[in-house]
């Protein structure tokens, strides 16, 4: 069986694995690093729970090999913030009840993530456009759009108390 | 779903590649964006012996104007920088308005325009504006030569491109305009990042209101794009107006070959191919104006 070594940064921590090629990068993290908090939902790229940051771009994860990111950084939920210490979005989705069964919600945090750093004040169209490649089967999109539209709220008053 | 076992290969340049090209004949499969090839190969309808992973190939990811006035658009160029792109947005109207529209945020990070109409889905949105503008796919060999295979015959079925094995399609192109380009891309889906019911392509080279060439092609209502000939040349020479802008629609609803589906009947795409080119001509003529 082909394995090749990759070497990529998880969640800010080097990772040196060998792989098989057709692994994909969604079973890589759940099942080789046991990062489960990334989902496969729909197997068929179009779902986009399987969503994680690839140096920074959101991309599917159920549509990319492990192989590929060999050299990259890869960010999941698990390293968006801390139980202890939430980030502003994972504070949004609670606060805003974001959240119904919670399937969709890593991948929707992550997208969230790219979204508001490209465009730190968005308006609701801005995050629905954004948004548009995660589905949410509960459809619970109205909470989604607030939980987020409170998360650029904090980020921004946060860099705002920074920069002063 | 598991893809079947297959070797992979991440050259580190075009002469690498063809190296494995070479190796594995037919059983190689080239994947750049991979948001097309990944979920077939996961669906075990395609399952290459050989992937070669041409992502790592340095002088790919470009978009840029020649010197000669023609866009070329490198294999790795992602639809998202398409979408974000300064010159897009000023000189290539009908290119900036697709580029939004493809799939949906995630996919547009990782896939390609030349793995787009490489992969020839009939479904797929840039194989119609790529003809609707003339465009073409610069084909790459070993020994360096290339061939540039309009879009017209690139696309010959459903998934089947015109590329002879060892191969690449390095970039594509589209040729300088003559005159100011103008046109859009009207895509009417059920829902978000869906593939289109009806997608029109317009693209229009004008100089002093008189259009020196015009580009009309479809999504979704055939078995392939399909371009409007007897559209685009009902307008070639002319000025838009009520009466060019409704035989045109008429022509072009004529050209689509659309079928029944879950996306709506036969009658009603074709309804659709008409009023789209009214609209998108007559927003040309109310900017133009």
């Amino acid at each position: 069986m082909e394995e090749r070594r990759i070497n990529v940064v998880v969640n800010e921590e080097p990772k040196s694995v060998d792989v098989e090629p057709r692994l994909l990068l969604a079973h890589f993290l759940r099942e080789v690093l046991g990062l489960t908090g990334t989902h496969i939902g729909c197997d068929t790229t179009n779902c986009g729970v399987c969503t994680v940051l690839v140096d920074g771009l959101p991309m599917k994860s159920c549509t990319m090999f492990a192989v590929m990111v060999d050299g990259k950084s890869v960010t999941t939920v698990e390293g968006l913030g801390l139980p202890s210490e939430l980030h502003p979005i994972q504070e949004g989705f609670r606060e805003e009840h974001g959240l119904q069964c919670g399937f969709c919600t890593p991948g929707m945090m992550m997208a969230s993530k790219a979204l508001l750093e490209e465009n730190p004040n968005p308006t609701e169209e801005d995050i629905r456009w954004g948004l548009s490649g995660n589905l949410c089967r509960c459809t619970g999109y109205q909470n989604i759009v607030k939980s987020v539209l409170w998360a650029a709220e904090k980020l921004r008053s946060e860099a705002g108390a920074i920069s002063r | 779903m598991y893809p079947s076992r297959f070797h992979y290969e991440a050259p580190r340049s075009l002469d690498e590649a063809f190296g494995v090209l070479q190796a594995y004949g037919d059983e190689a499969k080239i994947l750049a964006g991979g948001q097309s090839l990944i979920p077939l190969i996961k669906l075990r309808f395609a399952a290459p012996a050989c992937i070669v992973d041409i992502n790592n190939i340095p002088g790919l990811d470009f978009h840029e104007e020649d010197s000669d006035g023609s866009l070329n658009i490198g294999a790795l160029c992602r639809h998202r920088t398409l979408e974000r792109s300064p010159l897009l947005r000023s000189k290539y109207p009908t290119m900036s308005a697709t580029a939004p529209l493809i799939a949906d945020p995630m996919v547009r990070n990782r896939g390609t325009l030349v793995g787009s109409v490489c992969h020839a889905d009939p479904q797929g949105d840039w194989a119609s504006v790529m003809l609707a503008m003339g465009g073409e796919i610069i084909a790459r060999r070993a020994d360096g030569s290339e061939r540039a295979i309009p879009v017209s015959q690139f696309v010959v079925g459903p998934f089947q491109n015109a590329l002879a094995q060892g191969e690449i399609a390095v970039r594509a192109r589209v040729p300088a305009a003559r005159g100011t380009r103008t046109g859009t891309y009207l895509k009417l889906e059920r829902r978000v990042g869906d593939f289109a019911t009806v997608g029109l392509a317009v693209a229009l080279e004008v100089s002093g209101g008189t259009i020196n060439r015009a580009g009309l092609a479809l999504t979704g209502v055939g078995p392939n794009n399909i371009q409007c000939t007897a559209a685009e040349q009902s307008l070639a020479g002319k000025s838009l107006n009520a009466s060019t802008i409704e035989q045109a629609a008429r022509l072009a609803a004529e050209a689509a070959q659309p079928k029944t589906d879950v996306r709506g009947s036969a009658e009603y795409k074709r309804h659709v191919v008409y009023t789209f080119v009214t609209r998108a001509l007559s927003n040309r003529q109310a900017s133009a104006a």
